[in-house]
């Protein structure tokens, strides 16, 4: 477990800023106890401080996890945001999209989300924009990229795909293996 | 239900070598109606005549009579069967072969009917006249008589004690059915079916007698009933016999099982004379053993825990699976919403009691319940109402520092992290590496952000980190308590493993005692929780941790349900603190059998009045033997002994013992 180093941080907020954009300084400043973002064993875990002094007490080996896992830092260098950063990131999200009932089982098998299943879509939001996708009962389901602007959706057919998945809360069973 | 299907498996086998039984049988018959004894098979052997005419008509008037309603469905269901008829030999061995087995049971229901009778007579005569016509059309394929040859093995085992002569008599006659004889047979089987059709009704009779008697659990009127009928013990060679003979039919261990239980609650009175408790013990132990598929080890452990018939129930209800339940985890959202959100999906559920507010059961689901969005998303996690227990009684508060020493899977771990609401810090510590993955997915999928992971053996542990205010140690158990879940505890279980396991819960409680900060505000405390039900997983290792470690002490769970754990148990006598610890059966209290004590870690300053206390308990609760066998010791003859002893130790450290003159002073006196 060590803190990140300066390319680290930045490639991970680079990558958060994608979904949450500004609301990225909440994250780093908390007004009710200073957390900070740990590397350990290349994953990234966003954890208190107060908790992250009492694990620095697990040896290296036996760690697993501590606090919140955002993601992980490929071999090549990039970052990999996992489906356990959602809590926050849906927190702070920017922009959203809510799908419709019949469409969230497809969605949590791992699918994109088509224009048939849409229920409603933040206005104005940009092509290839991280955004958060909610149930219609605004439970987080998990995040992607839009694959067109808001105002080109309004044309395309039903089955042209609005937003490309990628993560979702199924890989929590799914990839229970690989993901921790 | 899964018996019959037994049966129906079984139905086409037998072809070759018992496929004369069919004339055996006949011939059995006549010799049984000239004797005008009557024993259980042949009326078995009747009914079996009946299944043979299976015309609608008659399997409708059957169906009239007032069977138990489990019974008439099942008939609706032949019926459709035979409608479809074809003149397949194969066919008919099968169907045949499903209503043997259908009317066996019908049989053991009708054995709890006492209006079944009236209707019975004009059946029989029905089926008389058909049974020829049929008869000859069935007869000519071979596959036909190995359809009947199935009835016999199925039938003598069930039978009473008569049934062995009867089996005796068929064997001489051996020559097959022909188209030339096959008349003659079948009116002697009509023959002998008339008279058993009388002696059936006699036995009913007496039968709904008995059944009456059943229901009150050994009624006086037993005494009354004929001497013949009454449940014989096998003797040791007989049971040797049966071994060899590859084990009794499961309707006779079924109802040995039932006699033994009665005799035994009522010895005096209704055990044969000469044979003494520990044979109708043995004899039941065995049988249980073979009827629920434990090994003989578990069998006598489990027995020994409840007064005999409580043993049974006990046995029975691991049988049957206990209900689903839910835990709403109350970090994502609220009980209330969670119902409704999981009816709108189709989820048949109700909250599970007033202990608990967080818990819902469900009754049936349209939808996979570990697989629902709300799963998914983290609102509720699928744990056994057992595991709310331990939870409940740690009652960690915010802010605090807790420890679960076993947390995988983290169903316990993330309902610790919800009552703290995300405050303060939980480790969740598990031995095994690969059950970690899911403990942090579950972890991560319930939200819990306050949760450190870690894999150490917990026998470690106050090494790595110590100073909790609360400790949870739900320890590595034999798993008796869950054996409706996980039926592979039966057989896999020997003494060595529970040798093992109590060995290893007792390395761990001590460790996890060390762990508690007797300094805590809030806390200082320790739960150690099983998932078994024998007690030297649990009391014996509650009372060791006692003896060990004198400044923790027992205190109360404050559950309002479950039972007081044993103070005595077989000639060992624990701690009378034990009492405040809590059992949980799947048989009482419809949950996995659980075990749940809570000890509070004292300072060990204050160990010395802890000590003393204890000191004042022992002579109140237990017998004064112990004081003075302990001061027996004291006496001077030790101290020779004592000093050899430290003059070894003193060698074993390299240092030069003094000289030994004084020992030799000593010994003489």
């Amino acid at each position: 477990m060590r803190p990140l180093t300066e390319d680290e941080s930045k490639t991970l907020f680079t990558k958060l800023t994608n979904y949450i954009g500004k609301n990225l300084i909440h994250l780093i400043d908390r007004k009710d106890e200073p957390y900070c973002f740990r590397l350990h064993k290349d994953r990234v875990y966003y954890v208190s401080e107060s908790s992250m002094r009492l694990g620095s007490s697990i040896a290296r080996p036996n760690l697993v996890s501590l606090g919140t896992c955002f993601g992980k830092f490929s071999k090549s260098g990039k970052f990999k945001l996992h489906i356990s950063s959602l809590d926050y990131i849906a927190q702070y999200a920017k922009y959203k999209v809510w799908i419709k009932p019949n469409g969230e089982m497809p969605f949590l098998y791992g699918n994109h989300v088509v224009k048939a299943h849409l229920g409603r879509i933040t206005e104005d939001t940009p092509e290839h924009q991280g955004l958060v996708v909610f149930s219609m009962s605004d439970v987080p389901l998990g995040f992607g990229v839009t694959a067109r602007s808001t105002v080109d959706t309004r044309k395309m057919d039903p089955t042209s795909i609005i937003v490309f998945h990628q993560a979702d809360v199924g890989e929590y069973l799914r990839d229970e293996d690989t993901l921790f | 239900m899964g018996r019959r299907a037994k049966n129906k498996q079984g139905a086409p086998e037998p072809l070759d070598p018992k496929c004369l039984d069919l004339s055996r049988k006949r011939k059995a018959g006549n010799d049984l109606n000239d004797k005008e004894t009557a024993p259980r098979p042949p009326k078995k052997l009747k009914k079996t005549g009946h299944v043979k005419t299976k015309s609608r008509d008659s399997i409708k008037v059957k169906a009239k009579e007032p069977v138990k309603t489990k019974a008439i469905p099942l008939k609706g269901k032949q019926k459709a069967r035979v409608d479809s008829e074809s003149s397949d030999g194969w066919e008919h061995v099968e169907e045949q072969a499903n209503l043997d087995a259908s009317l066996m049971d019908d049989n053991f229901n009708d054995l709890d009917m006492e209006d079944d009778e009236p209707l019975r007579g004009p059946v029989q005569e029905f089926q008389f006249s058909e049974d020829d016509d049929e008869d000859e059309v069935i007869l000519p394929s071979k596959a036909k008589k190995s359809k009947q040859s199935k009835r016999p093995t199925k039938i003598i085992p069930t039978a009473s004690n008569n049934s062995s002569d009867s089996d005796e008599e068929e064997s001489d006659e051996d020559d097959p059915t022909t188209m030339a004889n096959m008349e003659a047979r079948s009116r002697a089987l009509d023959a002998k079916a008339a008279a058993e059709a009388k002696l059936d009704a006699e036995e009913l009779q007496q039968a709904a007698f008995n059944d009456g008697d059943d229901d009150l659990d050994m009624d006086e009127d037993e005494d009354e009933v004929d001497e013949e009928d009454r449940f014989h013990l096998p003797t040791a060679a007989e049971r040797e016999e049966e071994k060899k003979s590859g084990g009794p039919d499961v309707h006779l261990v079924q109802r040995r099982m039932r006699e033994c239980v009665r005799v035994l609650s009522r010895f005096k009175k209704l055990a044969q004379p000469g044979r003494s408790r520990s044979e109708y013990t043995d004899q039941l132990l065995a049988d249980i053993a073979s009827y629920y598929g434990y090994n003989d080890f578990l069998a006598e452990k489990l027995f020994l825990l409840f007064p005999i018939a409580e043993a049974i129930e006990f046995f029975e209800s691991n049988e049957v699976s206990r209900p689903v339940t839910i835990r709403t985890n109350t970090l994502r959202t609220r009980r209330r919403d969670l119902a409704q959100t999981l009816v709108n999906r189709g989820v048949n559920l109700e909250p599970i009691g007033k202990w608990t507010n967080v818990g819902l059961q469900v009754f049936e689901s349209s939808v996979p319940i570990g697989a629902t969005p709300e799963y998914l998303a983290g609102h509720y996690m699928l744990q056994a109402a057992s595991s709310f227990l331990p939870v409940i009684v740690l009652a960690p508060e915010p802010n605090e520092r807790i420890l679960d020493m076993a947390s995988a899977p983290g169903g316990k771990t993330t309902h610790i992290a919800a009552l703290l609401q995300n405050t303060g810090v939980v480790f969740a510590n598990d031995a095994n590496k690969s059950r970690t993955k899911s403990l942090t997915a579950n972890v991560h999928r319930l939200g819990c952000k306050n949760v450190i992971v870690c894999s150490h053996d917990g026998r470690e542990f106050p090494k790595v980190m110590g100073g909790f205010d609360r400790v949870l140690l739900d320890a590595p158990c034999s798993g008796t308590g869950v054996i409706s879940k996980d039926s592979s505890v039966k057989v896999n279980k020997s003494e060595r493993d529970f040798t093992l396991l109590s060995h290893l819960q007792k390395q761990l409680i001590l460790c996890a005692i060390d762990s508690v900060s007797p300094e805590s505000k809030t806390g200082g405390y320790l739960v150690y929780s099983t998932c078994s039900v024998t007690v030297d997983e649990n009391e014996a290792v509650v009372d060791y941790a006692l003896k060990k470690r004198p400044h923790a002490r027992l205190v109360d769970t404050r559950l309002e349900f479950g039972r007081e754990g044993y103070t005595k148990y077989r000639g060992k006598t624990f701690h009378p603190s034990v009492r405040l610890t809590r059992r949980f059966y799947p048989h009482v209290h419809n949950m996995d059998g659980f075990f749940v004590a809570k000890f509070k870690v004292e300072k060990k300053g204050k160990e010395h009045p802890v000590a003393t206390q204890k000191v004042e308990v022992i002579p109140d609760g237990l017998e004064a033997v112990e004081d003075t066998e302990a001061a027996a010791f004291d006496s001077d003859e030790d101290r020779p002994y004592l000093e050899d002893a430290k003059r070894r130790r003193m060698k074993a450290k390299g240092l030069r013992p003094p000289p030994r003159t004084k020992p030799p002073q000593s010994l003489p006196l």
